[in-house]
């Protein structure tokens, strides 16, 4: 299709929003804050516009990878300690509950 | 003849008084809450093993060094086993943990000269001093103005995987993170590599919904670009 016609055809029937517009709302359209109104226009230029569908994907792949990411390695020392400073507390709680008893 | 099931299993379910996913969770940490407050020391070493690591990221995210972010997730801990009798279960056992890491980050971050609270780090209230990464994507003038210049190619669904299979590229994202601005990292790091809601990211970072958004897109904007080539195949080890 010719690139000019095909342009002028998008931003007649898509809803009047131009690629870079739909680019900026996508994190809004991710997050379900659009307007009726709006939502329907980023879906109507989705339906006609294969880059933008291609982007929104890339978007949401990108959110994906991030949630698979490993967790930062906490080295062991760090956890010997912490579970020092557990018995400490523990034995701290301890003594303070059998004081409040007595 | 008509065929009618009635009740629905998921409606038995309910009768029968099986919870669903998200009260199996709710009562797990309600039981989880009780044992720590017991001070049940294998319990404790659990919890620990699974939010540490989760809670050192997003404690880099704050202060200027790994050193220094593990003093926080030690502190963070400690205030947990202060708290823990107080705690009420009004927000998750997750987000209070998150709490209560992002008040002790932003006194070690303040001390460290690192962290400045939103809105005064001397950029806008979107982390970014120049214009949008996004804005150099698309033709700025004449008739395609708004158009593509380059069409994003697709991605393939197994991306992620594909990804972070890659030591090089696992790598390219955590010194994109790194590279944020400092409120951009810290709501990327709580909403998509933590999975938080964004409620609870306003809540636990004190930002409004609107402002979290635009930190996210713009956050989210430089990974993507940053994992393109990766999963393009121009860049792929």
């Amino acid at each position: 299709m010719d690139k000019n016609f095909k342009q002028q055809l998008m931003s007649y029937m898509a809803g009047n929003f131009t690629c870079q517009q739909i680019a900026a709302l996508i994190t809004d359209y991710l997050e379900g804050s659009l307007t009726l109104s709006q939502r329907v226009r980023f879906q109507m230029h989705m339906g006609l516009c294969f880059a933008c569908r291609n982007y929104l994907r890339q978007m949401k792949y990108t959110v994906a990878t991030l949630g698979q990411l490993p967790s930062e390695p906490v080295p062991a020392h760090v956890k010997e300690e912490l579970m020092k400073r557990f018995r400490t507390w523990k034995q701290e709680q301890s003594s303070r509950n059998a004081s409040l008893d007595s | 003849m008509s065929f009618c099931v009635w009740p629905w299993p998921s409606q038995l379910f309910i009768s029968l008084g099986v919870p669903t996913l998200q009260e199996a969770i709710q009562l797990d940490e309600a039981e989880l809450v009780k044992a720590l407050q017991r001070g049940d020391e294998q319990v404790f070493a659990t919890v620990m093993d699974w939010y540490s690591g989760s809670l050192l990221r997003l404690a880099m995210s704050f202060v200027p060094s790994r050193a220094v972010a593990e003093e926080v997730v030690q502190e963070t801990w400690m205030g947990v086993l202060e708290g823990i009798g107080r705690f009420e279960g009004r927000s998750s056992f997750k987000t209070w943990l998150f709490r209560i890491l992002t008040n002790r980050a932003k006194t070690r971050g303040t001390r460290e000269r690192r962290y400045e609270p939103f809105g005064l780090a001397g950029a806008d209230a979107d982390g970014d001093e120049g214009p949008s990464l996004e804005d150099s994507l698309f033709v700025a003038e004449g008739s395609g103005k708004g158009h593509w210049l380059d069409p994003p190619q697709g991605w393939e669904p197994d991306t992620p995987e594909r990804a972070l299979l890659s030591k090089e590229c696992r790598m390219a994202i955590e010194q994109a993170i790194g590279e944020l601005p400092e409120n951009q990292r810290q709501v990327i790091t709580l909403r998509d590599v933590e999975g938080v809601s964004a409620e609870e990211v306003c809540n636990i970072l004190s930002i409004s919904e609107t402002n979290q958004r635009v930190l996210l897109h713009r956050a989210r904007t430089k990974v993507r670009r940053v994992l393109d080539p990766y999963v393009r195949g121009d860049n792929r080890s």
